[in-house]
């Protein structure tokens, strides 16, 4: 019964069009089966735009040596360990078939001098990998896919954001969602959904992320039963603007770095080689984070309360051409030359290693029908991702979940649509306007980006991490009399009562598995439990509903095959 | 600390009106946090399109006293501040609600552009020289500013006839991409209208990523339509006399 919705049917229905799910809409349509894409804003404005240092692949086309091998050996490193193997490995042989097919459909990199694509230096890779189109490799990414998903005939619905995903039985069924337009409500019928639907940084208060980040897809999975896994591990950029403060968190390419650009406090100290003399500024993101939050909370920070990043050593033309965004950015949002003179910088939330669990193959989560790619999955990047590693990890896998879920559909009967699930849905989202003496969602979303900021940030200790379980719980009783105001068309504040649902749950997903992980690793630092564990380092945490609590358990790390353990152990 | 008044257009198709709002001012904000202050602390349903805050999407685009703008990218502290800012939604599109309008048009006019298809056994090397033009206009966030500048579509309205700025840029782009094999001239002289443009380069002045677009795509495709449907004896001969 569905007839008082408005209703589409697909065979699989990607959430999310960022280069994950447009790359699974790609590969699920050539596979033949009727796709619908969802996304919450418009097409092509994704987080993916902002990925700007370039997309990690072995091709040696610069530094002969490299290989899949050592992509995955690096890959394994950067991610303390933790990574599933099987991913890591899949990522590092199949990401530069994946980047030569973009070039096939239009995507134009960067070249060196013999015609081929360009690729640079960049934390935690032991060659020049990364291919790149100055510092806008994302919007190349997203661009070329959205064009050649848009000529293929994929159906998109702009400005459409699910809430909630229907089951039947133990399957997947469709979804409900709503026109941000006019406020309308819509169902989606498909025998296989993908979330794509990327992290959480919204939910802390200095963050490169969009207004989209607030953990949507893993919210939608958990409710439905799936498993996530390694929620602890939130990466903070080391790199993004201090100040002026409304420019605060805005990313700051790691490219700089990979072109040559050294950190300095406040003494003119290149202060990383106390940290890690041997790579020094291209040294892992958690490192290089860590090292600059040391730094200016002992006292060497700059003005504003960051480290110095400078390239002006660089001629200006070389900056410009190669750091075009980069330039202007500072040029126009914070008075600063950037070939002349030195970027203030400090760490800013920036992506999401922990998410969805799924299978290293097909994406599928541990719900039939439910797949996830990109950075709403989890499994690649085990404690701390590699630059760079992003791209090329939306590409490879969002191809994989592609053609997973298309098979799956064919495979499966449609599940039927449940009424009570739906209007559920529907009074869950009308629930806000009833409300007249609530608090409106902003005062909440900033008080949640405080705690999460202070509570649960860089570094974290047992006593913060207690707090904030106590605080999400308030935000739960807040969210229950939140308010919106006005009318259901294009309502911004409505549409955060929503998100923020989503956003204290897994935030509490994130302080859970973070008390539990006694140790520090890649992302994740205790201060009170400084070191590597190895019992620790053999265990992955994973969150699942259970009725209504939220539990957590341990599960051990899958042992490598011995031809994989042999390349970890060469030496390079 | 210091105040800034934000006269923000609030209404829909069938109606509206600024309305004035006090927002303090920070160093170095713009006008998207301007807006977004608005939303959290006074109106939470102000409808605002915006994604990175950093000029890197395109979502953030509106009217910032008159001129198409990235609020992202409007300082405050560039702006006259003893008067109030006007910021109204673009008006080549028909609005929906607040600053946000219906832009839709502008995917369905995309959808008409074949897509890049390499010609048959090409070699896939291609040299730096050969892709810095093109690259260039790979470079457009798809904002919209060009297209609501420019007074084909801005003052007459020829959206049925006119594929506008954004996608001469989006035609230039394969076209001039070294390893394509496809002809879109006929569709530029036919369906994109190419010949409205009068190369006023208003679309120009307007790009936020500084592409130049009259210059380097709109003048080289009309050059392409004129050889090949209009004067191809006369153009052969120009060219082979170096004129
Ligand atoms: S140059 Fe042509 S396309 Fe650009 S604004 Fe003028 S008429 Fe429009
Ligand atoms: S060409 Fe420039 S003004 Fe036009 S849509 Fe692209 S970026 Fe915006
Ligand atoms: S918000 Fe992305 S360009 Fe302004």
């Amino acid at each position: 019964m569905t007839s008082s919705y408005e209703t589409h049917e697909h065979d699989v229905l990607i959430i999310g069009a960022g280069g994950a799910g447009l790359r699974a809409a790609i590969e699920a349509l050539a596979q033949g089966a009727r796709v619908g894409l969802v996304c919450k804003s418009l097409l092509g404005k994704a987080h993916t735009v902002m990925a700007e240092g370039g997309i990690a692949a072995a091709m040696g086309n610069v530094d002969k040596a490299d290989d899949w091998r050592t992509h995955f050996r690096d890959t394994m490193r950067g991610g303390k360990f933790l990574n599933n193997w099987r991913m890591a490995q899949l990522h590092a042989q199949e990401a530069p078939e994946r980047v030569r097919e973009l070039e096939h459909w239009g995507a134009l990199f960067d070249r060196t001098e013999d015609g081929q694509i360009l690729q640079r230096a960049f934390g935690g890779h032991t060659f020049k990998r990364l291919c790149h189109v100055g510092d806008r490799t994302g919007l190349e990414l997203i661009r070329t896919l959205q064009d050649r998903g848009v000529q293929q005939g994929i159906d998109v619905y702009m400005e459409c954001t699910i809430t909630r995903l229907i089951r039947d039985g133990d399957r997947i069924a469709g979804a409900f969602g709503y026109w941000r337009e006019q406020g309308r409500f819509v169902v989606f019928k498909a025998r296989s959904i993908v979330i794509a639907t990327g992290g959480i940084g919204k939910a802390w208060k200095v963050t490169s992320n969009s207004w989209e980040y607030t953990a949507d897809g893993m919210a939608l999975a958990y409710e439905t039963g799936a498993e996530l896994l390694d929620m602890e591990f939130v990466q903070f950029h080391p790199t993004g603007m201090v100040w002026p403060p409304g420019v605060q968190g805005i990313l700051v390419t790691e490219a700089v770095r990979g072109e040559g650009g050294t950190l300095k406090n406040n003494r003119g100290e290149r202060f990383m080689e106390k940290y890690d003399p041997k790579r020094m500024e291209l040294s892992t993101r958690d490192v290089v984070a860590r090292a600059i939050y040391t730094e200016v909370r002992e006292g060497r920070g700059t003005e504003h309360g960051g480290a110095y990043l400078n390239i002006s050593h660089k001629p200006a033309d070389y900056v410009k051409k190669k750091l075009p965004s980069m330039y202007h950015q500072f040029k126009e949002l914070a008075d600063v030359d950037i070939t002349t003179g030195p970027m203030e910088v400090g760490p800013t939330c920036h992506y999401m290693m922990g998410g969805i669990r799924v299978d290293a193959e097909t994406g599928q989560s541990t719900v039939p029908g439910l797949f996830a790619a990109g950075e709403a999955a989890a499994g690649l990047h085990g404690a701390n991702r590699l630059g760079g590693n992003s791209l090329s990890d939306l590409v490879v896998f969002g191809k994989r979940a592609g053609t997973a879920a298309a098979e799956h559909s064919s495979r499966v009967q449609s599940g039927a649509l449940d009424a009570e699930q739906l209007e559920e849905a529907e009074r869950e989202m009308l629930a806000p306007f009833e409300r007249t003496d609530g608090e409106f969602p902003y005062e909440i979303h900033r008080d949640l980006q405080e705690t999460m900021h202070s509570l649960v940030g860089i570094f974290r200790n047992e006593e913060d991490l207690q707090k904030a379980l106590g605080e999400l719980e308030k935000f739960k009783r807040r969210l229950e009399s939140v308010r919106a105001d006005g009318s259901r068309m294009f309502n911004p504040g409505w549409h955060l009562t929503r998100d923020l649902r989503s956003m204290v749950l897994i935030s509490e997903a994130v302080t859970r598995s973070a008390l539990a992980r006694r140790e520090s690793r890649g992302a994740h630092s205790r201060i009170d439990y400084p070191n590597l564990d190895d019992t620790w380092g053999k265990q992955n945490n994973i969150i699942v509903k259970r009725g209504d609590t939220m539990a957590l358990e341990q599960r051990p790390v899958a042992d490598l095959p011995d031809e994989l353990k042999e390349i970890l152990a060469e030496n390079k | 600390m210091a105040e800034a008044i934000l006269r923000v257009f609030r209404g829909g198709p069938e109606g509206g009106k600024p309305v004035d709002y006090r927002v303090p001012v920070a160093p170095g904000m713009v006008v998207l946090d301007a807006l977004h202050s608005i939303q959290g602390h006074q109106s939470p349903d102000l409808a605002v399109r915006w994604n990175c805050k950093a000029g890197k999407c395109g979502s953030c685009s509106a009217e910032v006293n008159g001129r198409p703008r990235l609020t992202c990218k409007s300082r405050l502290d560039a702006l006259p501040l003893d008067e109030p800012i006007t910021v109204s939604p673009l008006k080549a599109f028909p609005l929906i609600k607040d600053l946000v309008t219906d832009v839709s048009w502008n995917y369905k006019i995309n959808k008409m552009i074949p897509a890049f298809q390499p010609r048959a056994g090409v070699e896939w090397k291609m040299y730096q020289r050969d892709v810095d033009r093109v690259q260039e206009f790979r470079k457009c966030i798809e904002c919209f500013l060009c297209q609501d500048v420019c007074h084909v579509l801005r003052d007459h309205a020829k959206h049925e006839s006119f594929g506008g700025p954004r996608f001469f840029v989006r035609t230039a782009c394969l076209e001039m991409h070294p390893l394509d094999g496809v002809s879109r001239t006929k569709l530029l002289k036919d369906e994109l209208g190419l010949g409205l443009c009068n190369i006023t380069k208003c679309c120009t002045e307007v790009c936020p990523e500084e592409i130049h677009i009259t210059d380097n795509a709109i003048i080289p495709l009309k050059e392409r339509v004129v050889d090949e449907f209009y004067d191809p004896i006369t153009m052969l001969v120009r060219k082979i006399r170096g004129a």
